[in-house]
């Protein structure tokens, strides 16, 4: 029974992926003047070189860090969208030490990242305490939180770490010393890969293997039935929201040391966000963020290649995005059939029932 | 120190902060009707983004704005009640589908507006119009007051208007009763025969159709074209400013105006030598402490008040 409510969900959520990429297509057929071309650069693309294969892989890394990140908080019903600033932040502040401290080579990467991730650890931390001790809505303050990050972090860079000989608004110069190294030659896949796959299994293993990561899912499906179990809530919902923020701004830092020469963002750079997709599609289970990341990446270097090569624009990822989140979280689609299947196979475990009790009392 | 009260005691100051207000009230006064029906809107960034362009994209097409206004405004109630058909029929929780929505928005109106306008930033290629400014007779001939608050954009008046339609609404009108009677114990608003889902989905379409004056306020208003994510979090401001406001009309506009004065600060602040991006922190760091603030002090209110109550209840000796 369990297997069937299994393949049903997955059936689910294959179904509303197959809606959003046909309404994508769709309006890909209706916009395009070279519709031949742009779709197959669209689905195909990633797939053409090593190079753009590289590209989908490289950018996998950053999604299963915030989609790990978001996956635990949401685990701890915890409406924390401040994975976003968390991830800016921890790029911001391991840049400095990037940047400042003389390290040895293995050391200084790790410092960095460690740093980042507290970093990020505080910033989506704060909205937590605030929930817990003064009832302050998580969800309305991790949002500010998102902007205050970003206007602090530029702050932080513009005022102490401009490069001056810089044209644009840069930091210096990263230290050699603290980048992570590429691992597939020909493409920019760099160390921070294994990292991720290594956050992918302790994640999984501490939501699901030891007791802490079980009074988190347990405080997230009831949080009174939690408490009256004798499980503190308040520091479940606020250790979930920390080590969200810890994996997230680890994330940013690793995401700057593996691919930037120097910090160059100006904008947010929205990955906060790409995790809320990647942890609805995982189902906020850690061991299918990585199918998650890796779909979302391919949707979006796909559409990278396809505004290059034609003339659709790669903002239709947001629509195929958009359609699918919802449906995927969607209780209510294909409800009706989910009934229908629950029934037929009650049923069925009846007339067997009935049929086994008569041979047996006949 | 002098310099910055010469900045904030002029009339311009406060002409620019009933400005800058304008977008954030509606959208509190939206974030506050689908709230008193017990669903929070977080989808009001993404509404207002797609109206704002639905404003500037018909403004353009029917060369008239009052047109424009009126199809971002049927686009806005439209989405809210996209919004709805989601939460409610397909029982999506409805900060996701809100999310969704804010994704869709922010790709989509850059999608739409490469399409029609060439461009990715910004619409400045297509002739779009804006809603008229209004000066007020009699009251623009009073000193200091006439500056401040005449010669405003239509819809800033409309906004100042909506609180006490909102107030009227919410707290005299059947309707306004259901919402709250929904939001406050859907079951037992239930039990009296109010359809819950309903409410909600009107309640929706309703918060749908507010923020969207907001959005075609800051591409037909506060500025004459569309550029990407020009809402820039005035959706999520709105949401701190009605929960600030304890989800009253009249309280949600004074916290809106609270966070339109930060706003108006941290863009005349930058005529000061103030690093630009701290002063742009302000709005959102006053918003988390007015946030704290306020929820600090009703839980406090509420404890005495439970004090209170068990003292009461004590048998008497």
């Amino acid at each position: 029974m369990k297997n069937r409510k299994l393949a049903f969900e997955s059936l689910r959520s294959v179904l509303a992926i197959a809606i959003s990429l046909a309404i994508a297509l769709v309006t890909i057929l209706l916009v395009s003047d070279m519709p031949g071309t742009a779709l197959k650069a669209f689905l195909f693309g990633p797939l053409d070189s090593m190079r753009h294969f590289g590209n989908v892989l490289e950018m996998m890394i950053p999604l299963i860090f915030t989609g790990l990140a978001v996956s635990i908080m949401f685990s701890a019903a915890q409406f924390n969208l401040g994975a976003e600033g968390a991830f800016f932040m921890g790029a911001v502040v391991s840049s400095f030490v990037a940047v400042q401290w003389t390290l040895p080579v293995v050391i200084h990467p790790i410092v960095s990242i460690l740093i980042g991730g507290l970093t990020g650890a505080v910033f989506c931390g704060i909205p937590a305490l605030l929930k817990v001790k003064w009832g302050a809505s998580e969800l309305v303050s991790s949002l500010m939180f998102n902007y205050i990050a970003f206007f602090f972090g530029l702050y932080l860079i513009n005022y102490f770490l401009r490069d001056p000989n810089a044209g644009a608004m840069v930091s210096f110069k990263l230290l050699a010393s603290a980048k992570l190294p590429y691992i597939i030659p020909k493409t920019r896949v760099h160390f921070g890969i294994i990292i991720a796959a290594l956050t992918i299994v302790v994640m999984y293993f501490f939501v699901y293997r030891t007791r802490w990561g079980y009074k988190t899912l347990l405080t997230g499906l009831n949080s009174q039935f939690a408490k009256y179990a004798g499980i503190k809530t308040a520091v479940v919902v606020i250790s979930a929201q920390v080590i969200g923020g810890f994996i997230a701004g680890a994330g940013g830092s690793i995401e700057l040391l593996g691919l930037y020469r120097r910090f160059s963002w100006q904008q947010l750079p929205g990955y906060g966000w790409s995790g809320v997709i990647v942890a609805i599609l995982a189902r906020r289970n850690p061991a299918y963020v990585p199918l998650a990341a890796f779909f979302l990446a391919y949707l979006r270097i796909g559409a990278d290649l396809m505004s290059r090569q034609s003339d659709v624009q790669n903002e239709i990822v947001a629509i195929i995005q958009g359609v699918m989140i919802v449906l995927i979280a969607a209780a209510g689609f294909l409800e009706k059939a989910q009934y229908r299947m629950v029934f037929r196979d009650a049923t069925r475990d009846l007339t067997n029932v009935g049929n086994t009790a008569r041979e047996v009392g006949g | 120190m002098k310099d910055f009260l010469q900045i904030i005691f002029t009339t311009q100051f406060g002409y620019s902060v009933l400005r800058v207000t304008t977008p954030i009230l509606f959208a509190a006064l939206a974030a506050l009707v689908s709230d008193r029906a017990g669903v929070i809107n977080i989808a009001l960034e993404g509404i207002m983004l797609i109206t704002a362009l639905t404003g500037v994209l018909f403004s353009t097409w029917f060369h008239s704005a009052w047109l424009g206004l009126l199809m971002a405004v049927i686009m806005g109630t439209l989405t809210g009640m996209l919004l709805g058909y989601f939460h409610l029929k397909l029982k999506t929780n409805v900060i996701l589908a809100a999310v969704a929505l804010n994704l869709l928005a922010s790709g989509g109106t850059i999608f739409v507006l490469y399409l029609i306008a060439g461009d990715k930033g910004i619409s400045s290629s297509l002739a779009s119009l804006t809603l008229p400014k209004i000066t007020i007779p009699l009251l623009d001939k009073i000193p200091v007051l006439g500056p401040i608050l005449s010669g405003h954009n239509v819809l800033t008046y409309f906004a100042l208007l909506s609180v006490f339609l909102m107030h009227y609404f919410i707290y005299k009108t059947p309707m306004g009763m259901r919402i709250r009677a929904v939001g406050e114990n859907p079951e037992a608003a239930d039990s009296v025969g109010i359809g819950v889902k309903k409410t909600q989905f009107i309640a929706l379409a309703m918060s749908g159709m507010i923020a969207s004056f907001g959005g075609a306020y800051m591409s037909m208003g506060y500025v004459s074209w569309f550029s990407r994510d020009m809402t820039a979090g005035r959706g999520f401001i709105a949401l701190a400013a009605e929960a600030m406001g304890g989800a009253t009309p009249i309280g949600s506009f004074l916290a809106s105006l609270l966070f339109g004065f930060f706003d108006a600060l941290s863009n005349s602040l930058q005529l000061l030598r103030v690093p630009a991006e701290f002063v742009q922190m302000i709005p959102y760091v006053a918003t988390v402490v007015g946030l704290v603030l306020y929820t600090a002090a009703k839980r406090n209110q509420y404890q005495r008040m439970l004090i209170k109550i068990g003292r009461q209840l004590e048998p008497e000796k």
